[in-house]
């Protein structure tokens, strides 16, 4: 079937072509951004915490006797704590991933790039990083499940009550920022304190308490530190179904050892509701963009068809003629179809560079990352299929048009 | 002549009763999603005093050494040290001046049923009620004499009040803070400025309630509370907050008018190359911003809400690109009805008059839909945990404006098609008809 046809048909109507063009184009601009953006919100939410989290709920306690030995206290309330039925381990910490509170210490591989890193105040240099520190009570990598893929876990000797640890665990992705030779076990990082802290292991995957940048993550220490601090968080660890039963069981319990403290209701919660309370925000973002990206395809559909069923009224006739004179029915719904794929791909083809001046805007104004290319053929590839389903209908009217209009007048 | 536009309007709209629910249907969506993002923003860019703001400025000064800047980019810091707000503040050189911290405040009720916890404090000196334009339901704010005497005295919020002494007059009353006692001396109506402008990068909310406790800050100093922010540089340097060069207030001034502010910022260059002479600064720059200027300088409004409005009105435009194109097309096909028209006498002018009432009408009807999507996405927004949820909340000014944008985007989205269908020659389609 050859195009001329439906080329000059189309050049008839160059306002309304350019306008379905120009639809067609911002949609898929922004429609290509705005998925990129809900992927990437999505694995934000979905970032795997390396922490064994649906057998593990929270209760803070901040006490409010400033006298108070707090190391004494901590190891009395998880001594209780422990004891509660249905608990099978339990550990104080001074900061969780999600929990928002982060303590984070710029960190080099060796003394001198410290040194160098001071004078310059900025860990940006080589060999030095900004991660957080998880600070615990001896058990914590068990009770949180945090799963060690080399070295071993701290020895009980190893255990300070302050920031000047002698040895840590580090992330993977920790490990391999700081020794890029896959040397980190068994090295030796320094920290503000200028002693040398030994690495003894190295965790598969530790997310921050907070997530900034991309990249920056996964920048995650462990240290064996018993956190003296009044405000303090204990991890129990139960069997899923428990959770709810020994929260309530060991905020009875600690408030019975010691009145004096807050028990704020809502840090005391399942490790589950900890994460969904921290991604709230972007869970909200990701339902306003989806609802506008859906919107803004059915506004576009609706433009196609509406344009496309104005066409077939008007050449009504031109097509009973076209009938007449020996077109077959697909012949004519072929037409439309094939008219549509034209306007949508050329609607494609500006939209992929408005896409791509988009991204650039967004990513100048808002630190989004680059969008990858294969969202535009995609993008495509879905402008595509949209524009066809919507004229089918129109043409499919199209083709059911009798020869016999040809011989009527008007 | 107006009414027979309308009525030719409406016959034609009536004639393609589909086509003209999808066009309203379409531009309803974009305007709901456009107004909705429109008022979120609006909220949370509002002027949080407007009687005052204008003549509220924000100072800054630079006490970082030049080989250790606080910013790269030469930004000046946020906060300033004890000493220069102090030295500032005595030098009382505007109409008003106050420094002020943010503080967890630990709040123990005499009634024994009631247990310790803790509230939003703020840390301030005698002139923050009279500067803010702070409302008292009880009792009024302390003295700069207070201040120096480092006086046991707290203002409380009506919030606070209601939940300590069931929202009786507690002027005089006795609140325990840490294990001191204060008296109470003032009891404030509700009061929480959207955003809390006095208290960006003191560690507090943007948005939100407002504060609770109202401390003078030398006299919480002396019972040992510690600003939620703080910017140090060595670690003892938290242990001696009034000596250290630790960075850790937020300092406002008020000046009435252009002189008084073009006066306070020389004096403000004076004082700061004074403090370059003493050896203290090595940087003589200041800032004194506005505190619309300030907010705006420090992109307070969440930039997921910018992307958002960005999004809503690209999807508008789409939305007015279709109606653009499907009141073409509608035109288009009455061609022969148009000619008639022309042909029996009606100018141009008319037929463009009648077209755009045509367009207009699909506006308004667009609006009155878009409204109702519009207070959908802002009950949606209201039901989010966000601090800013509850601002969501169409006013006056955006119910008109949801008209305004319905009806210029209508009009906009009519003008192509009424200009196609005016400038048509008449004769040619009389004939092929």
């Amino acid at each position: 079937m050859s195009m001329h046809p439906m080329l000059s048909s189309l050049r008839h109507h160059k306002l309304t072509v350019f306008l379905l063009i120009l639809q067609v184009a911002l949609t898929c601009a922004v429609v290509c951004n705005v998925v990129f953006l809900v992927v990437d919100r999505i694995q934000q939410i979905a970032l795997p915490s390396g922490l064994d989290e649906p057998m593990l709920s929270i209760i803070e306690s901040q006490s409010i006797d400033k006298k108070q030995n707090q190391l004494a206290r901590h190891d009395a309330d998880l001594a209780a704590l422990r004891a509660i039925p249905g608990v099978k381990m339990a550990v104080a910490a001074d900061s969780l991933p999600f929990g928002d509170q982060e303590s984070s210490y710029g960190t080099c591989a060796t003394l001198e790039q410290l040194e160098q890193a001071a004078k310059l105040r900025s860990m940006q240099t080589n060999g030095c990083v900004q991660p957080a520190a998880y600070a615990g009570t001896p058990g914590e990598l068990n009770t949180l499940g945090i799963h060690l893929v080399a070295g071993r876990d701290f020895r009980d000797d190893e255990y300070v009550d302050d920031d000047k640890v002698p040895a840590a665990i580090l992330s993977a992705e920790l490990a391999q920022k700081l020794f890029p030779a896959g040397n980190a076990l068994g090295n030796t990082i320094y920290t503000g304190e200028r002693k040398p802290i030994r690495v003894v292991g190295i965790v598969q995957t530790l997310v921050r308490p907070r997530l900034y940048a991309f990249g920056t993550n996964q920048l995650t220490m462990l240290f064996p530190s018993k956190s003296a601090d009044s405000y303090i968080f204990y991890v129990l660890r139960s069997a899923p179904a428990d959770r709810q039963r020994v929260l309530k069981a060991a905020a009875a319990k600690l408030m019975q050892l010691d009145p004096d403290r807050i028990l704020p209701p809502e840090q005391m919660q399942t490790f589950e509701d900890l994460r969904r309370a921290y991604f709230q925000r972007d869970r909200t973002m990701v339902g306003l963009l989806v609802a506008s990206c859906a919107g803004l395809l059915f506004v576009t559909a609706l433009g196609i068809s509406g344009l496309a069923n104005f066409w077939v009224q008007q050449r009504r006739r031109q097509i009973g003629v076209r009938r007449a004179i020996g077109a077959t029915r697909s012949e004519i719904l072929r037409h439309f179809l094939l008219e549509n794929f034209v306007i949508v791909s050329a609607g494609i083809l500006v939209g992929v560079v408005l896409a791509v001046v988009l991204n650039l805007l967004l990513m100048k104004q808002y630190e989004v990352p680059r969008l990858p290319w294969f969202y535009l053929p995609a993008g495509a590839l879905v402008l595509w299929s949209l524009g066809q389903l919507a004229v089918l209908a129109p043409a499919m009217r199209a083709s059911a048009v009798p020869p016999v209009v040809a011989t009527r007048s008007a | 002549m107006f009414g027979y536009y309308l009525d030719m309007a409406l016959r034609s709209l009536k004639r393609n009763r589909v086509l003209t629910g999808l066009m309203v249907l379409a531009l309803a969506l974009g305007i709901g999603a456009s107004m909705t993002t429109l008022t979120v923003f609006a909220s949370l860019s509002a002027d949080p005093l407007p009687e005052k703001s204008s003549q509220l400025f924000y100072v800054q000064v630079d006490p970082y050494p030049k080989n250790e800047p606080f910013s790269r980019s030469g930004k000046l810091p946020w906060l300033m040290s004890y000493i220069d707000a102090m030295n500032l503040l005595h030098a009382g050189r505007a109409e008003r001046q106050a420094a002020m911290a943010l503080s967890k405040v630990k709040l123990t009720p005499e009634n024994a049923q009631q247990r310790p916890f803790f509230s939003d404090g703020v840390m301030t000196t005698a002139d923050f009620f009279g500067m803010f334009d702070v409302p008292f339901q009880y009792g009024s704010g302390w003295s700069a004499g207070d201040d120096e005497a480092r006086a046991k005295v707290v203002v409380i919020a009506g919030l606070l009040n209601d939940r300590l002494f069931g929202g009786a007059n507690s002027v005089g009353r006795i609140l325990r803070i840490g294990d001191q006692a204060f008296r109470i001396i003032g009891v404030l109506r509700p009061w929480a400025p959207q955003p809390h402008f006095y208290s960006l990068y003191l560690g507090g909310r943007d948005y939100g309630a407002g504060d609770a406790v109202f401390l003078p800050l030398q006299s919480a100093r002396a019972i040992g509370q510690m600003p939620i922010n703080l910017f140090s540089y060595a670690a003892g340097d938290k242990q001696k907050l009034e000596t250290a060069p630790s960075t850790w207030l937020g300092f406002w001034v008020q000046l009435p008018n252009t002189e008084a502010a073009s006066a306070y910022r020389s004096f403000l260059g004076d004082y700061v190359r004074q403090q370059v002479a003493l050896g203290r600064f090595q940087r003589s720059d200041a800032g004194l911003s506005s505190l619309m200027q300030w907010l705006r300088d420090q992109k307070v409004v969440p930039d997921n809400v910018r992307v958002q409005m960005g999004m809503a009105f690209s999807f508008l435009l789409i939305c007015i690109v279709n109606t653009v194109g499907l009141l073409l097309a509608k035109c288009l096909r009455r061609s022969a009805e148009i000619s008639v028209r022309r042909a029996l006498g009606a100018s141009r002018a008319a037929i463009f008059m009648q077209f755009m009432v045509e367009a207009s009408l699909v506006g308004m009807a667009g609006g009155l839909l878009g409204l109702v999507f519009a207070e959908l996405g802002l009950w949606c927004i209201r039901r989010q945990p966000a601090e800013y949820a509850s601002l969501a909340q169409l006013d006056v000014r955006m119910f008109v404006s949801t008209f305004a944008v319905a009806l210029v985007a209508s009009l906009i989205a009519g003008i192509l098609p009424a200009w196609r269908a005016c400038a048509m020659a008449p004769a040619p389609q009389l004939k092929s008809a």
